[in-house]
């Protein structure tokens, strides 16, 4: 998974970035409070203090410069008064929250799937990807689902945060006002590798959104001739296309399947649970999968070759290799994008 | 309740007594003589030792989990010393530690239980089996929670959120669970008690609005022990159900709701908050007024706050669940109600303001950890009024805000804790401490604590979420920090067990009101004989100072009595 940083000036700031429409007001009720706060905590702070070097005891028999017990209207002014701050900060946070909540007509659509631990983004048009990507200025609507526990989208840059709570379809919505990159949290605990479920919110310029849902997926882009040809010589066919007026922009993202594989391990979350180096992990590791004889937990066992790799990849969890827990999600992936991985398996020796 | 006054023979016996003389710590010896004692001191003072040792326990296990977040964690984990799952499971156990065993019985189940039936002149609680039982229960519960360890582990935070908890977890969730029962019952039993004693153990002359403000906080905790945690029970009950036989009342896909769970689990756990700040209130109410040696200011309205907060703690728990898909509705209301919480608290802060006001303001240890938990709750309660709000809490839900929100509210508490313990100390041993020791004790375990916490809200704010092992390198720098604060609590909240453990092995003995203090437990020996009082002392208004003037010659106070008072107040 890719992790685009946070640049230092915006974490130099007390706020992160605003990067939505919602952002500046959830901000300015924010302020509101805070100087509300701050004013209240440096008068009781500042009471407190004076109160404690001018009335401090100077001698142990020393009696109270005072004897009064109570003082029923000062009480109800310091009852009455915070009552109507509260209530002012419970209206705006209020009104703002409305707006969160309510998606305008015309939203741009993208369903999102959480699984331990990863997300993936679903483009009208059979296009996925595993960063959050969204034309800049427009209402973009996500639709959102759990295959197993309580997760939770969470963009600080957005001001937004939603649970995806397994059984049940989660909406939420944002526009975006301002192009970059951004952190994407899971925010709601969701087990061992909660801290590493994380991704980014790409916003884009104008017009650049469109550009990148073409090229977003270049292996499912090509058609099935194409892709007889890429496999046959992969290297030839990226030369050879390169420079093509219509093709060459899904052509030049093209890599040998090697590779491509080494970038969907990135991609599909494998990582958190495959080692390549053979080091133990909640999964077993790959150096050296390919063509080894495999143990399964219910004492049966097969050889790993291609169509044991892609059983493992679309039913993770029909054999459990012995010394592991079905612990494996179904993670969306094409075919070509499993051969890719084959491929890059393949070469770890 | 003849019993409960002291016998002719007693009564005949002087009201003072030198250091030999026969106490409740003397009174029999053994093992079995505190292990089966119906006394409430013993058992308050059983639990204080094991609430101390469990609060080093779960400190330890905070200390480990800001070590691991010096660094923002590598890609190969294998080399690490604590790992994801260890990690995970420790901030279960530092939650669970500090909620369950620690805080939740650290005032009303230790000090509350020593102090309560001495505030009314009583012999003892209404229930001293009951009593007994409810530490038993305690035991049971933190060896079944602590028993999670060797069976398996429990990674699922202290809050057991459905799924994740019944059909995802480690496989020490069950054990768990029963513990933190356990821990519950023993909560309502103390609750019951205290109920009782308070309806029929007053003295006749002690009407409601003479009760020291702490009876009235631990009254009002004690209202939600009993109406709140059976809650918890059940639902601890379901989920353990769930997980042993597939019952679908909470995993969606046999037709339950997770969110159900929360529901559930926050009509206990958001209660459960005031169950731990009300006795703190009640106490700060006491150390206030004493230290400042003059009457509290606003009696009845912080007599009534606390019963408003009891109440209205009743109805917020949906604020918890603000961005779980809740309807827009319950959230609204939800967040209109949070805010009620507010207005009581905010009434406290101002009266002990108040109180303070032209005061004669004595800078005992017991008074700073007082003054440091007004600046603590003024933090922690302002904070508040960011997760009430429905816009930023949206925001800030589930990030490093609120992490450090909670500590400086229910975690604000121990700084209370520490300071009734230090204000009863002499009581309960009969011995006095060092003050320079505990001063500094308490002055860095405060600062300390501000590091940690205040950071904490910074980085919530820039987006931190909370329960993460692994973070974005930005946020290093804040972690460290936080880390530095930690390291400095240790330091203070070792200096000042230290300072109890040198007291206890040479500390002077302590006279019979060191502080100048007009509740009744001040009107007996120190440490107090086994039944109490030799003779049980008249109620007055707790808050007369007129009653106790100082004594150059024992450096202590003295009880005046009526007859020679000054005149009475200007009400």
């Amino acid at each position: 998974m890719s992790h685009a940083m946070l640049s230092g000036t915006q974490l130099l700031g007390f706020m992160p970035v605003r990067a939505s429409t919602v952002a500046p007001q959830v901000d300015a009720a924010f302020l509101f409070i805070f100087w509300v706060s701050l004013f209240f905590f440096v008068l009781i702070a500042g009471l407190m203090f004076a109160f404690i070097i001018l009335y401090r005891r100077r001698s142990p028999g020393q009696e109270a410069g005072s004897r009064v017990t109570h003082n029923t209207p000062l009480e109800i002014l310091w009852s009455v008064i915070p009552t109507l701050i509260v209530c002012v900060m419970f209206w705006w946070g209020f009104r703002i929250f409305m707006d969160m909540r309510t998606a305008p007509e015309n939203a741009y659509e993208i369903q999102v799937e959480a699984r331990k631990w990863s997300w993936t983004f679903f483009y009208p048009g059979g296009i996925d990807s595993d960063e959050l990507h969204v034309p800049i200025d427009t209402p973009v609507l996500l639709t959102m689902s759990s295959q197993d526990v309580i997760h939770s989208c969470y963009i600080p840059a957005f001001r937004i945060k939603r649970d995806v709570v397994p059984g049940r379809y989660a909406k939420l919505w944002f526009q975006a006002d301002k192009a970059g990159t951004y952190p994407l949290f899971c925010a709601e605990y969701c087990g061992k590798s909660h801290s590493d479920m994380r991704t980014v919110a790409v916003v884009h310029e104008n017009g650049e959104f469109e550009k990148w849902l073409e090229t977003a997926n270049p292996l499912t882009a090509l058609t099935p001739e194409q892709y007889q040809e890429y496999v046959g010589g992969p290297e030839a066919f990226i030369e050879k296309y390169r420079s093509d007026p219509q093709f060459g922009k899904i052509a030049s993202k093209l890599e040998t399947p090697e590779k491509l594989g080494e970038k969907l391990r990135e991609k599909k979350a494998c990582t958190q649970c495959h080692t390549i180096d053979g080091g133990a992990s909640t999964g077993p590791t790959w150096k050296g999968l390919f063509g080894s004889q495999r143990e399964f937990r219910d004492g049966g066992s097969v050889v790993a070759d291609e169509n044991y790799i892609r059983e493992s990849i679309l039913e993770p969890n029909k054999h459990i290799v012995k010394g592991f827990d079905a612990a494996m999600p179904k993670v969306p992936i094409k075919d070509r994008e499993i051969e890719a991985l084959i491929a890059y398996i393949k070469t770890l020796k | 309740m003849s019993t409960l006054n002291p016998t002719a023979a007693i009564s005949a016996v002087p009201a003072e007594h030198g250091p030999g003389e026969d106490n409740y710590l003397t009174h029999g010896r053994g093992f079995l003589s505190w292990a089966l004692t119906l006394d409430h001191k013993r058992i308050g003072v059983m639990y204080l030792v094991g609430i101390i040792t469990f609060f080093i326990v779960g400190g330890l296990s905070a200390l480990l989990l800001r070590t691991t977040l010096l660094t923002p964690g590598a890609k190969d984990v294998s080399k690490a010393f604590v790992t994801h799952d260890m990690y995970n499971v420790l901030f279960t156990v530092h939650g669970a530690i500090m909620v369950f065993i620690v805080i939740i019985p650290g005032i009303p189940a230790a000090l509350g239980n020593f102090v309560l039936p001495l505030m009314l002149g009583a012999k003892d609680v209404a229930f001293p089996r009951l009593n007994l039982a409810s530490f038993w229960f305690w035991c049971t519960g933190v060896v079944l929670l602590l028993s999670t360890l060797i069976l398996g582990g429990v990674d699922t935070g202290w809050t057991f959120y459905t799924p994740y908890s019944t059909g995802h977890a480690m496989a020490g969730v069950i054990p768990a669970l029963f513990g933190a029962f356990m821990l519950g019952f023993s909560s309502i039993f103390t609750g019951l008690n205290f109920i009782v004693t308070i309806h029929k153990l007053r003295p006749p002359e002690m009407g409601w609005f003479k009760m020291p403000l702490m009876l009235w906080a631990v009254y009002s905790t004690a209202l939600i022990q009993v109406l709140a945690t059976p809650v918890l029970g059940i639902t601890l009950l379901l989920l353990i159900v769930e997980r042993l036989v597939g019952l679908g009342i909470f995993a969606p896909e046999l037709g339950g709701d997770p969110v159900l769970f929360q529901h559930f689990f926050w009509f206990y756990s958001h209660p459960a908050v005031y169950i731990m700040i009300l006795p703190a209130m009640g106490v700060m109410s006491e150390l206030i007024a004493v230290f400042s040696r003059k009457h509290i200011f606003g009696y009845r309205f912080i007599a009534y706050s606390s019963v408003a907060i009891a109440i209205f703690g009743f109805l917020v728990w949906g604020h918890h669940m603000f961005v779980s898909g809740q309807s827009n509705l319950l959230n609204m209301i939800f967040s209109a109600l949070t805010f009620s919480v507010a207005i009581p608290s905010a009434i406290k802060v101002f009266n002990w303001l108040a109180t303070l006001y032209r005061g004669s303001i004595w800078l005992a240890t017991p008074m700073v950890y007082a003054l440091s938990f007004m600046w603590i709750f003024g933090i922690g309660g302002l904070t508040g009024l960011f997760l009430g709000t429905l816009a930023t809490d949206v925001h800030l839900h589930d990030t490093y805000f609120v992490v450090a929100h909670f500590h400086f509210v229910m975690a604000g508490t121990i700084f209370v804790f520490f300071g009734a313990v230090f204000y009863w100390w002499p009581k309960i041993t009969g011995k006095m401490y060092e003050e320079n020791l505990a001063l500094w004790g308490a002055l860095l375990s405060v600062i300390g604590f501000n590091i940690t916490f205040l950071v904490q809200f910074v980085l919530g704010v820039q987006g931190m979420p909370r329960r993460y092992y692994n973070y974005l390198p930005d946020f290093q720098p804040l972690h460290v920090a936080s880390t530095i604060g930690a390291y400095v609590q240790l330091i203070g909240f070792g200096l000042s067990i230290l300072c109890l453990l040198r007291s206890l092995a040479r500390g002077k003995p302590a006279p019979m009101n060191p502080w100048g203090a007009a509740t009744l437990e001040w009107r007996t020996s120190s440490p107090p004989p086994w039944f109490n009082f030799h003779e049980s002392p008249p109620a007055e208004d707790p808050y007369d100072f007129s009653l106790v003037q100082y004594d150059p010659a024992s450096n202590s106070y003295v009880y005046r009595g009526a007859a020679q008072r000054a005149p009475a107040a200007a009400h």
